[in-house]
């Protein structure tokens, strides 16, 4: 990333690139467990879309359809907040991941 | 009654990519308060976990107008802004119809410590803002070292547990109780786990007119060393032990929103924290009777103010 | 057409609030800066300003408060002094960071410990660093143009910058003056619409201001932020021109009094000048060549202009009003030795300490300086480089 010279910067420290953030892949922080989306078990209360830290929870089309790798943590809220005794989110094991790189 | 589904369609104002830890409860509160309201929202935030981990410049994680000055006077930095609205629209260079909601937010830090006279200030002058404070109990950004709202007990890195001391010596400051004594519209106490109570109680804060708190408890698994996964238990455990009850006082009349079951002990708060672990050491068992006794008289009043 | 009116220095930057109207104003009550937020509250409650008057619960928020205003998106001042300023400390150079052109009125008054309301420099100068412009004024009128001239220097779009305007505590912030007032609608034309630069309040554009910059943008940031008092040079001279051609009343970096033929040269700034200027009158009529320079604005400091303006001195003598203890000289001293420093032939310089909170400097005192100076310029040597003037010893 090509980083501002003082004269190109917006005066008085402003970033008005609003929600670049999403450029930032929290997922590389993830290590030795992900979570599991499984579809047929999803009463789609959205849960896990409520709690999850990382904003990891792929919602499409009004549904939750899984993951978003790219963001998601591992931190294994969304599993134990989902409410089906057959759970629709589990945590797997992961190998573990070089950082900014996935090794799947 | 809002459905998740329907909030979930909604444009978030706080997007992924922001560095708080794994299982951190502040995007949490703020992925329902930030819904809480339609209107243009600008924000004033104090130094702290939040701000620091959601602004790192290049990268922003607000989708949303977010103003940060420095870490005790989010609440008059906010109420400057407010006021420069009021200016403007009496002045003409606003249009009257033009509707924005203005929202301090700070840590407990940031709210209880060294920005409570700037809150003070603020909603005695009565502007209209709402104030949200996220309690996770400590100075989380800075390493958790101890606040004014860090319970008896805990140990923080200023308040450390000891061959000569159990944690922190002092009983939480009562934030809330000093917000209902400013005599203010509207008053609560609210958790991520109680979404729709959080969602409601938002949704009058904005609405409603002059100042509005809201003190919410804020997961922090970092500082507080549990498993992080289990956060949303236990913030449900802190309502069912009534070590973090659920209120709101509005227009100096109080509503308690929740009332547990069967009372849960303090035991059951305290046994999956880190930061509470050495209150087993026999010496100390006093500290856990002890705060257990200040958890039963708090909830006892509050029953009392809420005629129950 | 502008009328005379008398005022003190306080009612005189009151009286320019008045005028201009900012759209947010918030200040908090100190000795000697006090009755200008009396008399801002007085008129808003008289209706005869429309913009927002806010009473803080202290001097941290009132700069707080100006810090959200101003990002909002408007016209904003404040006024205080002494401790009240130190209270500000951390909010001026955030206001100064973040490009708010904030403007301020202070009282200048010593600093505790001990308390003393009484006048000096120490508030004022002790913030030098902030990043903020600052403007010193000898009298009520200098005080009242100045303020005016504050707005437009901090506004322009190359500057953006917070201005503050000193006026000495009691000496001028409670001395009648009779001064010439302008028209409100001249002093309005004068200073213009508000011009935005990112306003908050525009929502449309959702922006993140003040975000936390780690070492690779911090010192961007900064050098980014130098440039606009960098650029005010030349835009304190226009405007100090522009209202010189308006009011008749011309402004620049600094007053030069007798100075033509002067070889010995006293530099101060504020009320002690006026003081200053009779004891000049004296000495020349008694045949010393001797003169005074006023510095007016400290800060951006016109160090190059003040060198040309003191290179064929024989000797000066800097009085400064405020202390640096453990520095070689008070702050003042130090900018003007420092401006000397690249010519191969540069005057003998001392540097004076007077007036620490609010001690008498009468015209004796000056008296003595010039002959102090009379007597370098003729040895050639300065025995003490550094001293304190009407202290007991
Ligand atoms: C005047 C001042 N003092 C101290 C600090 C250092 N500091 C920054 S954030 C912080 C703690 C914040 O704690 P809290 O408000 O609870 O927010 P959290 O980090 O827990 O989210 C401290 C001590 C500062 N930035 N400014
Ligand atoms: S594991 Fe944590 S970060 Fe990943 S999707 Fe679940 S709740 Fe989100
Ligand atoms: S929590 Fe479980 S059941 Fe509910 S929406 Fe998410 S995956 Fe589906
Ligand atoms: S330290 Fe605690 S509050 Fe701060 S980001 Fe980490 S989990 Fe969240
Ligand atoms: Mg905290």
């Amino acid at each position: 990333m090509k980083k501002e010279t003082w004269k190109e910067l917006t005066i008085g420290t402003i970033n008005l690139d609003a929600g670049n953030s999403v450029k930032n892949l929290t997922g590389t922080w993830r290590s030795g467990k992900k979570p599991q989306f499984i579809e047929e078990n999803c009463i789609q209360c959205f849960f896990c879309w409520l709690y999850c830290p990382h904003s990891a929870i792929r919602v499409e089309g009004e549904e939750v359809k899984g993951i978003n790798y790219d963001y998601c943590t591992g931190c294994g809220i969304c599993s134990v907040e989902c409410p089906p005794k057959e759970k629709a989110i589990t945590m797997i094991k992961e190998e573990m991941k070089l950082a900014g790189g996935s090794t799947e | 009654m809002a459905k998740l589904k329907d909030l979930a369609s909604m444009e978030d104002r706080l997007v992924a990519g922001h560095g708080m830890c794994l299982g951190c409860g502040i995007p949490l509160i703020f992925r329902i308060v930030l819904r809480a309201t339609e209107d243009p929202l600008i924000i004033a935030n104090a130094t702290g976990c939040l701000e620091v981990c959601t602004t790192i410049f290049p990268r922003t994680s607000w989708n949303v107008t977010w103003v940060h000055s420095a870490f005790e006077n989010a609440a008059a930095t906010i109420a400057g802004v407010e006021s420069m609205y009021k200016a403007l629209k009496k002045k003409g260079r606003i249009p009257e119809d033009k509707k924005i909601k203005f929202l301090g937010v700070g840590g407990d830090g940031g709210t209880y410590d060294i920005g409570l006279q700037a809150l003070s200030g603020a909603v005695e002058r009565g502007h209209d803002i709402v104030y949200v404070c996220y309690d996770n109990n400590a100075y989380c950004n800075t390493g958790g070292q101890r606040s004014s709202a860090t319970p008896l007990g805990a140990s923080a890195t200023t308040s450390p547990e000891g061959a000569q001391s159990p944690g922190k010596l002092q009983r939480r400051k009562d934030l809330t109780k000093i917000l209902v004594a400013h005599n203010i519209p509207y008053v609560a106490q609210a958790s991520p786990n109680r979404w729709q109570d959080l969602y409601k109680k938002a949704q009058k804060a904005f609405e409603i007119e002059g100042p509005a708190f809201l003190n919410i408890l804020c997961l922090c698994p970092t500082e507080w060393k549990y498993d992080e996964s289990q956060g949303i238990r236990l913030a449900q455990t802190a309502i069912d032990t009534c070590v973090w009850p659920l209120y709101e006082v509005e227009n100096g009349k109080y509503k308690i929103n929740y009332l547990p079951k069967e009372k849960k002990p303090v035991l059951d708060w305290v046994k999956s924290q880190g930061r509470f672990r050495h209150l087993f050491k026999e010496e100390n068992a006093w500290v856990l009777e002890e705060y257990q006794k200040q958890v039963d008289e708090d909830w006892e009043e509050l029953k009392k103010l809420a005629n129950l | 057409m502008s009328t005379l009116k008398t005022l003190n220095g306080n009612q005189s930057i009151a009286e320019a609030v008045r005028q201009i109207d900012p759209d947010v104003m918030a200040a908090y009550p100190i000795t000697p800066s006090t009755a200008i937020v009396e008399t801002i509250a007085k008129f808003k409650a008289d209706g005869l300003i429309a913009g927002e008057f806010v009473c803080p619960e202290s001097e941290h928020s009132a700069m707080s408060v100006c810090i959200g205003a101003s990002s909002a998106g408007g016209r904003v001042m404040t006024a205080t002094a002494s401790q009240g300023l130190a209270l500000m400390w951390e909010m001026l150079y955030i206001a100064a960071g973040l490009r708010l052109p904030i403007v301020a009125a202070i009282a200048n008054r010593s600093l505790s410990a001990p308390i003393n309301i009484h006048g000096d420099h120490s508030d004022t100068i002790g913030a030098r660093d902030s990043g903020w412009i600052q403007i010193y004024s000898e009298n009520c009128q200098e005080a009242y143009d100045n303020f005016i001239q504050a707005f437009r220097i901090g506004e322009d779009l190359k500057v953006r910058t917070p201005v503050l305007v000193g006026l000495d505590g009691f000496i001028i912030s409670h001395s009648m003056e009779v001064i010439q007032v302008e028209d409100d609608d001249e002093v309005k034309k004068f200073i213009g619409e508000y011009k935005n630069v990112f306003p908050v309040l525009d929502t449309s554009r959702k922006m993140t201001v003040g975000p936390i910059d780690f070492t690779d943008y911090y010192f961007e940031h900064k050098r980014n932020q130098i440039e606009g008092i960098e650029n005010a040079p030349p835009v304190i001279e226009a405007v100090g021109k522009e209202f010189g051609l308006k009011f008749g009343r011309e402004y620049g970096f600094f007053e030069e009094y007798r100075m033509d033929d002067a070889e010995l040269c006293i530099v101060v700034m504020s009320s002690a000048a006026g003081t200053c200027k009779d004891a000049v009158d004296e000495l020349r009529s008694e045949g010393k060549r001797i003169g005074l320079l006023k510095p007016r604005i400290f800060r951006p400091f016109a160090h190059q202009k003040i060198a040309e303006a003191l290179k064929k001195m024989k000797a000066i003598a800097v009085l400064d009003r405020s202390s640096s203890p453990g520095a070689f000289g008070a702050p003042l001293f130090t900018e003007v030795r420092s401006a000397l420093y690249d010519y191969a032939e540069r005057p003998k310089i001392v540097n004076y300490v007077y007036g620490l909170g609010g001690r008498d400097i009468k015209v004796e005192h000056f008296k003595e300086v010039g002959l102090k100076l009379e007597k370098i310029a003729e040895t050639g040597k300065v025995e003490e480089i550094y001293g304190y003037i009407n202290l007991r010893e």
